[in-house]
């Protein structure tokens, strides 16, 4: 039996939840196997993994795999997550969000988590849009492209989420595309098994909705633009601002160590006995 | 004892072991002393960046299999509306109390109301059962805390607990009992092997077993509607059984879950129906019109949703003026006049300034209703 088909019967619902709801060509199965392949590098046990999502595209995701799995409210899967890995620690909480899930009306969780740097590992699909919901702008959608709800352009500026983790402090913090597939394994792989907030963005294309208000051509395509616009972070450092703009910086943004809420928060139970 | 420090002893001999909040007033109290007293009992205690937090974070940990609690008032409620609806989708058990203050909107934060007593019914969207309790006096808030714990774990609900900032804020000296002098319920866990559980099984009495995440089971929860199996569907014939299983869960407990205090109604003719605070002035006013030889009786109502429609039809037989005063436009009063249908006179009195209801207000309306 190859690799690949070992690990679908290891850990998707195969027999239960199939076919899925994701649009031909999306991103975001590229990300579940990402996720999986991961997984499985790390050696965790299927019981002792929680994966939590929120509304959306990528919301969908937990159902298919054959872990503890939570399609929590949209922007709120972090609080979930956090309930649950501060009731019972020995678990490995596994937050999938999108970019509207994580940054717009999960903005607040996302920060706080990771200021709190609670041992999550928070995966974002960045597709730049809200996909399920038809194809609105979103708040990672860049100044000046188009969706349902910014036939005039958009208007707004971005928010670079990967640099908005680093700032609200999480320890590690990665950003890779669906194109490198190979780095995508290995960013999941490191914040996993890192302790404390961890973030993966994974910039992905919506060729469904994203692609085709912007006249982005196929998925494929689309992916071929992740392909040319990506820079690795060490390479991004010979660069000049000026050549990094448009440009997307894939690799480890952020690896440090700062004290854990759990950690923390066992500490503070002695001195409340004491 | 405060009617809040009462509230969390309750909740502590009940088994809740995680507290998530956010600081308003007047339930401020109850995330204090629960961040000094969770940690010297190995629980957890974490104040979240605001309400929805809050709520969302309850409802991961009793997931993972830990009894917990939030508290908020009017504002936060407001907020918690979302997750609430979650937790009765996916039938999770956590208790949510509201320490009711005027509003709408910011309104007075110091002052009583009993304006959210609606909310707690129809806040979160969608049809849903839900429970919620009102306690009168500082050992209620023990008491009735308790069995909110109770009942959200025997029926796998949210339970909400409501009452005003003066029950919240009110001193009284209390005797409460210990530890194992108290009836304690825990969720049924399945005692299938994990390939023969299925998570949202119909029972005799509706409540399927509840795993615990963790445990082997590696089950799905979503607040989409779903199959027995837990996962998503939009197949009628599933949802309209689920949708019916999770009312009739809650209406097969109505003997046990309806509770309230009966005073002097045997041979009533005028009865005031009241909770929380006001219900105190409406037993003073009861105890001073029978002085006076007026039949006059009181229904307090502990259990606010599900209505007590029953102990009203029966009340009704012999009474032919019914008084409801509250802190409110006329809340429970409207749920009263749907149940009398007709049949008795209703009465309202209502206060919405931030003062209570006095035991004077209430007498002067019997007699001028007798």
């Amino acid at each position: 039996m190859p690799e690949i088909t070992k690990l679908i019967y290891k850990y998707l619902r195969h027999d239960k939840k199939f076919p899925h709801v994701w649009c031909p060509g999306c991103g975001t199965g590229i990300i579940l196997g990402a996720l999986i392949r991961a997984i499985d590098r790390t050696g965790y046990e299927k019981d002792n993994i929680v994966l939590v999502s929120g509304i959306g595209c990528s919301g969908r995701m937990p159902v298919y795999v054959d872990f503890n799995t939570l399609h929590t409210t949209h922007g709120r899967a972090l609080t979930f997550a956090t309930g649950i890995k501060l009731a019972k620690p020995h678990l490995k909480v596994i937050v999938i969000m999108g970019d509207g899930d994580a940054i717009a009306i999960g903005g607040n969780h996302f920060i706080h988590a990771a200021r709190r740097n609670i041992d999550l590992t928070a995966i974002i699909v960045n597709n730049s849009i809200y996909g399920m919901t038809g194809g609105q702008y979103s708040p990672t959608t860049p100044y000046g492209m188009k969706a349902t709800t910014a036939l005039y352009n958009n208007i707004e500026q971005a928010f670079k989420i990967s640099e908005l983790a680093v700032t609200a402090g999480a320890v590690f913090v990665g950003r890779g595309t669906v194109y490198h597939a190979k780095l995508l394994d290995r960013l999941i792989e490191k914040a996993i098994l890192k302790k404390g907030f961890g973030v993966v963005e994974v910039i992905s294309h919506c060729h469904v909705q994203y692609g085709k208000h912007n006249r982005l051509g196929s998925a494929v395509d689309m992916m071929k633009w992740q392909r040319d616009n990506a820079v690795m972070v060490q390479q991004a450092k010979q660069l000049k601002p000026k050549e990094l703009e448009e440009k997307i910086i894939i690799g480890v943004l952020a690896d440090k160590e700062l004290p854990i809420y759990q950690d923390e928060y066992e500490k503070l139970r002695e001195r409340a006995k004491a | 004892m405060q009617g809040n420090e009462a509230l969390v002893e309750g909740a502590l001999i009940a088994g809740c072991r995680f507290f998530a909040g956010y600081p308003i007033t007047p339930a401020t109290e109850i995330a204090e002393i629960m961040s000094v007293k969770l940690p010297q009992v190995d629980g957890t205690f974490i104040q979240m960046e605001d309400e929805i937090a809050s709520m969302g974070t309850i409802i991961g940990a009793s997931l993972a299999g830990v009894k917990s609690m939030t508290a908020t008032s009017g504002p936060g409620f407001s907020l918690m509306q979302e997750n609430l609806g979650f937790a009765c989708m996916a039938e999770v058990p956590c208790v949510v109390v509201d320490v009711m203050r005027v509003g709408p909107s910011t309104g007075i934060p110091t002052f009583a109301s009993q304006g959210d007593v609606m909310q707690a019914r129809w806040g979160t969207h969608g049809d849903h059962p839900i429970i919620v309790l009102a306690p009168s006096s500082v050992r209620e808030c023990f008491d009735l805390t308790v069995k909110a714990f109770n009942f959200s774990e025997k029926y796998r609900t949210p339970v909400i607990v409501v009452f005003d900032e003066i029950v919240g804020h009110m001193r009284e000296k209390v005797t409460l009992p210990r530890t194992g002098k108290v009836e304690v319920i825990d969720r049924i866990k399945p005692t299938v092997p994990p390939e023969w559980y299925i998570p949202y099984e119909d029972t005799t009495q509706g409540v399927p077993a509840m795993a615990v995440f963790g445990d082997g089971y590696r089950f799905h929860v979503t607040g989409l509607t779903h199959d027995i199996r837990g996962f998503p569907t939009l197949r009628p014939d599933e949802v309209g059984p689920f949708m019916n299983r999770i009312h009739r869960k809650i209406t097969l407990g109505f003997p046990e879950i309806q509770m309230g205090e009966f005073f002097h109604l045997d041979d009533a003719e005028i009865a005031v129906i009241a909770y929380g605070s006001v219900a105190r002035s409406a037993r003073r006013a009861v105890i001073d019109a029978r002085e006076k030889g007026m039949k006059v009786g009181l229904l307090k109502l502990m259990t606010l949703w599900p209505f007590m429609r029953a102990a009203i039809e029966k009340i009704i037989q012999h009474a032919n003026v019914l008084i409801v005063p509250e802190l409110n436009m006329g809340q429970i009063s409207r749920e009263v006049k749907r149940v009398n249908e007709g049949k008795a006179k209703v009465s309202t009195i209502n206060r919405v300034d931030g003062l209570t209801i006095t035991p004077q207000e209430i007498l002067k309306r019997i007699r001028e209703v007798s």
